[in-house]
């Protein structure tokens, strides 16, 4: 076993770090979010209320710097690097919030994609997507469906020339502001098939809504809309490439929720040294430094957990990635909230008010920790492993 | 032992329910039924249908307006206005400054400002935090001065002052005595929200909500007649109010009506049936009937007057950790939707609505009315005599 990241490794986490900082410091996600309206309010941190909620330069930045297409095949475009490279990138878009739609686009539309389309169509797609003059979204999600990618009751009946999809998405990432959304729908004989559906196309409704972490997400209408036929992605079965896609997206969220761990437990070791009450630093007593510290187990917990999650998630053993995976979203429940609470605790009112970065931390690991399947739900795929009534441990 | 409610207190509890039922407006109970979230000016309107009939302070004596019911009764009645969902009236006049005038405020300040308390008609907020001092209370710079005319000329900054925004007053801990040791120069003043000087500026909470101010003294004259007590006697005073906040805090009614939303949202969810779930609730609600045993045996202690000590602390340390977990298993049973924030309708079931803001500001409970990490050293000191951290 070997932990140690390569030099180049280590020089794609440093440039992703230095790109938070300097392009994407949390204080542009304030910009870029809309306020629900509050009567009497002035914003100390005004916000424009951009409609896509991300933008187009910093995107097309971020593809210059070959980080859309990294752990994609050299034939589409990509650089042919593992999904863990990309983890890395993740982790410290992460620290600040970064708010362009990698997890959304590059890991789960393109991901589907790459194991549903065949070259043709993932040229097609992902080409214009890794250069950045595009970005994707995957409509899997349907009311009371939870995070079972196969209860889908959109409906996917065949046309002269085509397809045509009708039925209701919720919750899409990125759907706002998405080129293309690849759409999972039941066909008539009642498996589960992919579709890629233009922006704007006709029958096509998307209602773009707040979430709680600053982010825009859609909910999405499809009323008879019209396909081509080779709209249809059908080299790849269906349900599998969108179960894959999403333990991707949830080894992201963990590796993404790590780089928030440490950006919270940096933050609070930094505040308690300094904040002074009774005449010392709070940092001094002892209840508070105890906290501290289980918050940096913790966090040494999701970077081990999320470290096989993302090492495995691209593999092709798919009960070693859905074990991996579940370890370390389930443990990104525990952690996370561990962490995330301590952190606004440990700042006492100012950890309440939405003006300090510790609020926005809080929410996006709330919205990470119930992403892509919940502790509840990983724990219970994890006892549902087969082997878990026998053996423990592999 | 006896556990049991008499005869008398059942059928005042019948009386109780039957009042609720007929006097809350039915936009109110519609919004009790559903989201449970009251805004300020519908907590004042049912705030003057307890005074009308004469409920808004059962805890007062009944020379100045209470309702001369012992602690039984006064529970039985907290009990059911839980139960019912109405708003949680504004503790600031009614339950903290108010009670405190009763105990030493003079004739005078009985006089002008209980009458208003108990209408409605002033609403008052809390200015003890400051930027530089939470839990070190003591540590408090607000300055005032005396002018020599009569009055105290106030400079200074407050912060974390719920609702100051729609306050007419603020009750205040105030440095009148430079050079005494920290607590003893402190004074507690009552100032009037408009005079000159006086600024309270809302700020948003993590929950999206307005619900706490920074407030601002520049140069603002209070007339010295505004100390309650003696003037550098504030420290006293504050103290006397803390214990009282503690037992508001244990918050088993907001837990209760919390709990039950959880299975109405779980019920919805198609949740309620799955083994798991039920046991992840039955979980919570049993550390909930846990509080409120702990909240009797309370309350018959105050039945047979004694004072609320350091035992208060519990009430406070569970009561405000069961809510959080209530309000983060309301976000797990919503599951994917929980991160919807402030969408239109149709999003989110009415009676979601308000489960991610909640979920947010309820983070504060565990920092608010001296944070759970003071409640607990108060309980090794006062409690178990353990000696002071080095
Ligand atoms: C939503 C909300 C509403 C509020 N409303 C009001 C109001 O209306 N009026 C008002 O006056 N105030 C109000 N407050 C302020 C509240 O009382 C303070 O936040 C609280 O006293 C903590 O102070 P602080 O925020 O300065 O935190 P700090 O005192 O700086 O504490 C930071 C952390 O250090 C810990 N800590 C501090 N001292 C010790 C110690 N000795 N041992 C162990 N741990 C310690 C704390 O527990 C906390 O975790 C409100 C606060 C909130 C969040």
């Amino acid at each position: 076993m070997d932990f140690e990241l390569t030099e180049e490794q280590k020089m794609l986490a440093e440039s992703a770090a230095s790109f938070a900082r300097k392009t994407s410091p949390v204080e542009r996600l304030r910009k870029l979010r809309t306020m629900p309206p509050t009567e009497g309010v002035e914003q100390r941190h005004p916000s424009v209320g951009d409609p896509r909620n991300w933008e187009k330069a910093v995107w097309r930045q971020m593809a210059e710097l070959g980080w859309l297409g990294l752990f994609y095949p050299e034939e589409v475009g990509g650089l042919g690097l593992r999904f863990f490279d990309a983890s890395l990138v993740i982790e410290k878009l992460g620290t600040t919030l970064v708010p362009e739609p990698y997890v959304a686009s590059v890991v789960l539309g393109g991901w589907a994609l790459l194991k549903a389309g065949d070259l043709a169509q993932q040229k097609r797609f992902l080409g214009p997507m890794i250069e950045g003059e595009t970005s994707l979204a995957l409509a899997w999600q349907e009311r009371g469906a939870r995070y079972d990618a196969g209860a889908v009751e959109t409906k996917a009946t065949r046309t002269a020339g085509g397809w045509s999809l009708s039925g209701e998405k919720v919750y899409v990432l990125n759907g706002h502001a998405a080129d293309h959304l690849v759409v999972s729908a039941r066909r008539p004989d009642g498996s589960l098939g992919l579709f890629v559906v233009d922006a704007g196309a006709p029958g096509l409704t998307v209602t773009s809504i707040t979430t709680m972490d600053s982010n825009r997400a859609a909910f999405v209408k499809l009323d008879g809309v019209e396909l081509e036929a080779d709209r249809h992605l059908e080299a790849g079965d269906a349900l599998a490439a969108v179960e894959w896609a999403l333990d991707l997206a949830a080894a992201a969220a963990c590796a993404e929720g790590l780089g928030i761990a440490r950006a919270m437990t940096h933050a609070t070791v930094e505040y308690i040294k300094v904040r002074k009450q009774f005449g010392v630093a709070i940092g001094t007593f002892q209840v508070l430094q105890h906290r501290a510290v289980d918050m940096f187990v913790q966090t040494q917990l999701l970077e081990s957990t999320s470290v096989f999650a993302c090492v495995n998630a691209d593999g092709d053993d798919v009960d070693a990635r859905r074990r991996t995976v579940s370890v370390a979203k389930a443990r990104l429940g525990v952690g996370a909230k561990f962490v995330s609470q301590s952190a606004v605790q440990l700042h006492g009112g100012i950890g309440i008010t939405d003006e300090h970065d510790i609020g926005l931390f809080f929410k996006r690991m709330q919205v990470l920790t119930t992403l892509f399947g919940d502790e509840e739900f990983h724990v219970r795929r994890f006892a549902a492993r087969p082997g878990f009534d026998t053996t423990v441990g592999d | 032992m006896d556990l049991s409610f008499t005869a008398e207190q059942e059928a005042f509890r019948d009386e109780v329910r039957s009042f609720i039922a007929g006097a809350l407006p039915p936009h109110l109970a519609a919004k009790a039924a559903v989201d449970g979230h009251f805004e300020h000016h519908e907590v004042m309107e049912w705030h003057q249908i307890l005074f009308r009939k004469g409920w808004v302070a059962p805890h007062w004596p009944q020379e100045v307006g209470g309702t001369g019911w012992d602690a039984a009764r006064r529970f039985i009645f907290s009990e059911e206005l839980e139960k019912a969902g109405v708003p949680t009236l504004s503790p600031f006049g009614l339950s903290m400054v108010g009670p405190l005038i009763i105990q030493f405020g003079s004739e005078a300040q009985k006089a002008r400002f209980l009458p208003k308390i108990l209408s409605g008609e002033e609403a008052w907020c809390q200015g003890y935090s400051e930027p530089e001092a939470g839990s070190d209370l003591a540590s408090l710079r607000t300055t005032a001065v005396d002018d020599g005319k009569g009055g105290f000329v106030v400079n200074g900054q407050k912060t974390w002052t719920t609702y100051g925004q729609y306050a007419d007053w603020i009750f205040c801990l105030v440095r009148t005595n430079a050079s005494a040791k920290k607590q003893a120069g402190i004074s507690f003043l009552l100032i009037d929200m408009k005079s000159p000087g006086v600024k309270a500026v809302p700020m948003l909470t993590t929950g999206h909500t307005p619900a706490f101010c920074d407030t601002y003294f520049d140069n603002a004259v209070v007339p010295q007649e505004n100390v309650v007590g003696p003037v550098d006697g504030g420290w006293t005073m504050a103290k006397a109010l803390l214990g009282h906040e503690r037992t508001l805090i244990a918050a088993v009614g907001t837990s209760t009506r919390a709990l039950a939303r959880v299975k109405g949202i779980a019920a919805q969810h198609g949740l309620l049936e799955d083994a798991h779930w039920r046991g992840r609730i039955a979980r919570l609600e049993i550390e909930l009937e846990a509080l409120r045993m702990q909240n009797y045996r309370a309350l018959a202690g105050a039945q047979l007057g004694h004072a609320p000590g350091p035992e208060s602390s519990v009430l406070k340390i569970r009561g405000s950790e069961i809510l959080q977990q209530t309000l983060e298993l309301a976000m797990d049973v919503m599951g994917p939707a929980c991160m919807a924030w402030f969408t239109p309708d149709g999003v989110l079931a009415p009676q979601e609505q308000w489960i991610p803001s909640s979920f947010n500001y309820t983070r504060a409970t565990t920092i608010y009315g001296g944070s759970n990490e003071i409640q607990r050293n108060v309980i090794a000191k006062w409690i178990l005599g353990l000696p002071a951290q080095a």
